[in-house]
């Protein structure tokens, strides 16, 4: 070290790092504020189609989750190959669509429960048939805000 | 830093450390997600009745989906490349003649009296298979509110607003934005959506 130091009288003073911890701190409540945690384990393949005139959900105390694909590797040989529907973490039928709606919307404070949105998070190999149905649940419940969940991008990729 | 008799300071120094060991396990933990996607109001259920509303044909734009994904639009097979201008040519005809009460002052379409009579009562009509492929489905619906899009972003701009339509929309949903601005783009939304309101009709599952 003494090697480098030339001894000059006017030398700076070595940059003081007591602040450093003050701004790592601030990194640090950032990314702890703005971490989600997931809580749901994904039973059913999730590759969402691309699209373009996207729209952004905000406010995630409104939105009402629900996941559709084909079951993953993991639980192909029990349930097969077939689509199907996840609520929370486990397999759901299509009649239990509706309840389960009501249930998690009756769970969301008073003031937000009109505006509630329904996300529906479907693969891309999916059929229509299973999200007719689905559809004709959340009407019956009057749930009728959905927002269908993509990606942002050409939407033509989805017919490759 | 004075040193009395007392206990010794605890140093500080590696502070820094413990906090970047926490600052880099939730860098690596976080996911920045926000969802974002394609809205859509379904339709209320409501009882059956017996009035019929009664819209004229060439006000229905029908798309049909089929199960290979194939679009047969106003009976016709279409590509699905073009989907998108041939909506925009339906909504924007503004077939009705001149002095009609449906006369539409702010229409750029080709006014032919086969087509649309006013942005205000086109329709369009979109049907699919059960066996339609989901992804083929969001890129019809991707392809036809880019058509209602188009033609809002076009009234922004001749309306004379600084923003297009879906900017607007945007800065609408953004919870950043103050109230007195939501105040004024909710208006001025509210007007482009009278102009070109999106009516897009599901019908019923459509059997086979």
């Amino acid at each position: 070290m003494s090697k480098f130091k030339k001894k000059k009288d006017g030398e700076l003073p070595p940059v003081s790092t007591a602040s450093l911890p003050d701004i790592v701190f601030m990194l640090l409540f950032f990314f702890m504020t703005v971490t989600v945690m997931k809580d749901s384990e994904p039973l059913v393949e999730n590759d969402l189609p691309n699209a373009s005139e996207i729209k952004k959900l905000e406010k995630k105390d409104r939105v009402v989750y629900i996941y559709v694909g084909e079951p993953t590797a993991k639980y192909q040989s029990a349930f097969g190959k077939e689509p199907k529907i996840q609520l929370n973490d486990k397999f759901a039928n299509v009649s239990e669509v509706g309840d389960y709606v009501l249930e998690e919307i009756a769970k969301k404070p008073q003031e937000v429960q009109n505006a509630i949105t329904t996300s529906l998070k479907v693969d891309k190999n999916a059929n229509m048939g299973i999200i007719m149905d689905i559809k004709e649940e959340l009407r019956k419940v009057n749930a009728l805000k959905v927002n269908y969940t993509t990606y942002d991008g050409d939407a033509f990729k989805n017919l490759q | 830093m004075a040193r009395r008799g007392g206990a010794p300071e605890v140093s500080a120094g590696s502070m820094a450390d413990i906090a970047f060991l926490l600052l880099i396990f939730f860098l690596v933990t976080t996911t920045i997600e926000t969802d974002a996607g394609l809205d859509r109001m379904l339709p209320p259920k409501e009882p059956p009745t017996d009035e019929q509303i009664v819209l004229k044909q060439k006000n229905i734009f029908t798309v049909q989906i089929g199960k290979d994904g194939q679009l047969l639009v106003e009976e016709e097979l279409l590509d699905i490349k073009k989907l998108k201008d041939k909506a925009v040519a339906f909504l924007d005809n503004g077939g009705a003649i001149k002095g009609d009460p449906n006369y539409c002052d702010y229409c750029e379409g080709e006014r032919s009296p086969e087509s649309s009579d006013n942005p205000i009562k086109a329709v369009i009509s979109l049907k699919n298979d059960r066996e339609t492929k989901y992804s083929v489905y969001i890129t019809v619906q991707n392809e036809l509110v880019a058509a209602y899009n188009e033609l809002r972003n076009r009234s922004a701009k001749k309306l004379g607003y600084n923003m297009s339509f879906t900017e607007m929309e945007a800065a609408y949903a953004d919870q950043e934005t103050p109230d007195e601005t939501k105040e004024k783009l909710k208006v001025r939304i509210k007007k482009i959506q009278d102009l070109y309101p999106q009516k897009l009709s599901e019908a019923e599952t459509s059997t086979n």
